[in-house]
């Protein structure tokens, strides 16, 4: 029997690791938290279908209980050292591991919106991030003002993404859909409040993202400005005061709104790049790994053994992440093979 | 001369400013014509505009001028507009532009017989 080290447990590490156990190898994750499961954990519901994100997890996990797949939590691979085409590993615990295959599944890290200053999160009271949304939705803690539901809510998009400011220059991918997806939850919960979202570009590149907007616009009367948020200001009564260019009518612009949500990009993070650099595996300038060719190999590393699956290696969905893993899990069956066949 | 031909407190802002929105055509407008909802700026109804072909004039920014509660100069504006509905055959989303206008005129026309 084959054992797999999989390194993260968030979408990515699980459904590798179920896939794996299915196919009939012996799996071990090594989750660096107290828990499996990664951002979704904190998600609510999830875009494109609204299903819920701990309904969707539920699922996932309900495919690991199979005797072969063991999870080590608050745990982190050390080191990994190639002998004999085989995988010494140590990890911060106690346990070593010996392992044919190793995939990483690290996943990645939200922006740190204190870094756009000028946008005053963790300054003025009412920014947030869109991950800080998703958490208060699961806690039931509703965006209000001392009068009731907000009468306006703007959500600015690329924070940290694509800005050669934040020293990102990539796009994070699901943050625009994740702007419509919220705007439409807010809505649902206070009609009465007018929401704004910013842009530079809308991209809604995934099935049903571009309906889901059009229903944004003609259902929820969700507006959609295009222009960047040049800097936001608090005012006394706490409200925040925002300045954009309404690069269509090619005016200045601004406004007062009750809440500014920040829809944060995703980066590699500490984690990924500690999981890579124990893995010898090369990373790209943005920080994600690196794999051996954008089409046909995109869950091999730079190491011969090693794999990668899910966000580590760029931004992505859920939905990505799932279809991902599982190609992950086939590239490996198709490593051993190979093995097998060459001692033959 | 007198100071204040000088200062810039005597130049009127050119920013768009929310707290100072007047929705009222708008709202008027959205309801009985919600397709105008969708616009997404993309500016095909400008490209094959008639109208805007020959004279000055921007159905989409006016449009979205009125989006932006500015409605300033856009009694006049609306005027240059033929009828002739070609932006309404190449809109991506369908909206039915010429009865935006319509209504435009007609709310024009409604104020215009409400003053006398
Ligand atoms: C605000 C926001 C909302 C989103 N909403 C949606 C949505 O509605 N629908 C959708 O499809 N997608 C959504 N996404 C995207 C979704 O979060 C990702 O697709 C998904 O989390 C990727 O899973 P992953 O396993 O690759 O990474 P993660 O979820 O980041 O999991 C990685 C795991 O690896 C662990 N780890 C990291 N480094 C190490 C290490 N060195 N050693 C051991 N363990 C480690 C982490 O602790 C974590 O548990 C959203 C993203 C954001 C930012
Ligand atoms: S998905 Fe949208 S908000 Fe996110 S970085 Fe790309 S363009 Fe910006
Ligand atoms: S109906 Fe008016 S706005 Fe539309 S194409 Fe004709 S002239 Fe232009
Ligand atoms: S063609 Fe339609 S969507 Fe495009 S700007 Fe004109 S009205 Fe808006």
């Amino acid at each position: 029997m084959k054992h797999v080290v999989v390194i993260g447990g968030g979408v990515a590490g699980i459904e590798t690791a179920a896939q794996l156990s299915k196919s009939g190898h012996w799996v071990t994750v090594v989750e660096k938290s107290n828990q499996l499961g990664g951002k979704l954990n904190d998600w609510h519901c999830l875009f494109p279908d609204f299903s819920l994100a701990k309904e969707q997890l539920d699922w996932l996990q309900s495919q690991k209980h199979q005797a072969d797949l063991q999870v080590l939590l608050e745990t982190k691979v050390t080191s990994v050292n190639r002998t004999n085409g085989r995988f010494a590993i140590e990890t911060s615990g106690k346990d070593k591991l010996e392992a044919d295959a190793v995939v990483v599944a690290s996943g990645y890290e939200l922006f740190d919106a204190r870094r756009k200053e000028e946008y005053g999160y963790k300054i003025y009271e009412r920014v947030i991030t869109s991950a800080d949304l998703e958490k208060r939705m699961n806690n039931g803690e509703l965006l209000r003002t001392p009068e009731g539901a907000p009468n306006r809510v703007a959500f600015v998009h690329c924070v940290g993404s694509r800005d050669e400011k934040s020293g990102n220059h990539y796009c994070s991918k699901v943050c625009c859909i994740t702007g419509v997806k919220q705007a439409i939850e807010l809505k649902k919960l206070s009609p009465g409040t007018e929401i704004f979202c910013f842009y530079m570009d809308l991209r809604m590149y995934g099935k049903h993202f571009e309906e889901l907007y059009r229903t944004a616009q003609e259902k929820y009367d969700i507006q959609f400005i295009r222009g960047r948020l040049s800097e936001a200001a608090e005012k006394i009564d706490k409200s925040v005061q925002i300045k954009a260019e309404d690069t269509l009518s090619g005016r200045p612009l601004k406004m007062n709104v009750d809440w500014l949500v920040l829809l944060v990009g995703m980066e590699a993070g500490t984690g990924t790049a500690q999981a890579a650099s124990v893995c010898g595996s090369r990373c790209e300038s943005s920080g994600f790994i690196a794999t051996a060719d954008e089409h046909r190999s995109t869950n091999l590393s730079s190491q011969e053994g090693i794999f990668v699956a899910g966000s580590c290696t760029g931004p992505m969905s859920v939905t990505d992440t799932i279809l991902h893993a599982r190609s992950a899990a086939c590239e490996v069956n198709d490593y051993f093979q190979k093995l097998e066949k060459s001692w033959l | 001369m007198a100071v204040k031909n000088f200062g810039f407190a005597a130049i009127k802002p050119r920013t768009i400013d929310f707290e100072q929105f007047d929705g009222r055509l708008l709202s008027e407008i959205l309801e009985l014509e919600p397709s105008f909802k969708v616009c997404l700026s993309c500016g095909g109804c400008t490209a094959t505009c008639s109208a805007g072909n020959l004279v000055s004039f921007n159905i989409r920014q006016l449009n979205l001028l009125l989006r932006r509660g500015e409605t300033v100069g856009l009694e006049n504006e609306i005027k240059k507009c033929m009828l002739c509905g070609k932006c309404m055959l190449v809109c991506p989303r369908g909206i039915n532009i010429r009865n935006v206008i319509m209504l435009i005129k007609k709310s024009v026309a409604k104020s215009h017989s409400l003053k006398r």
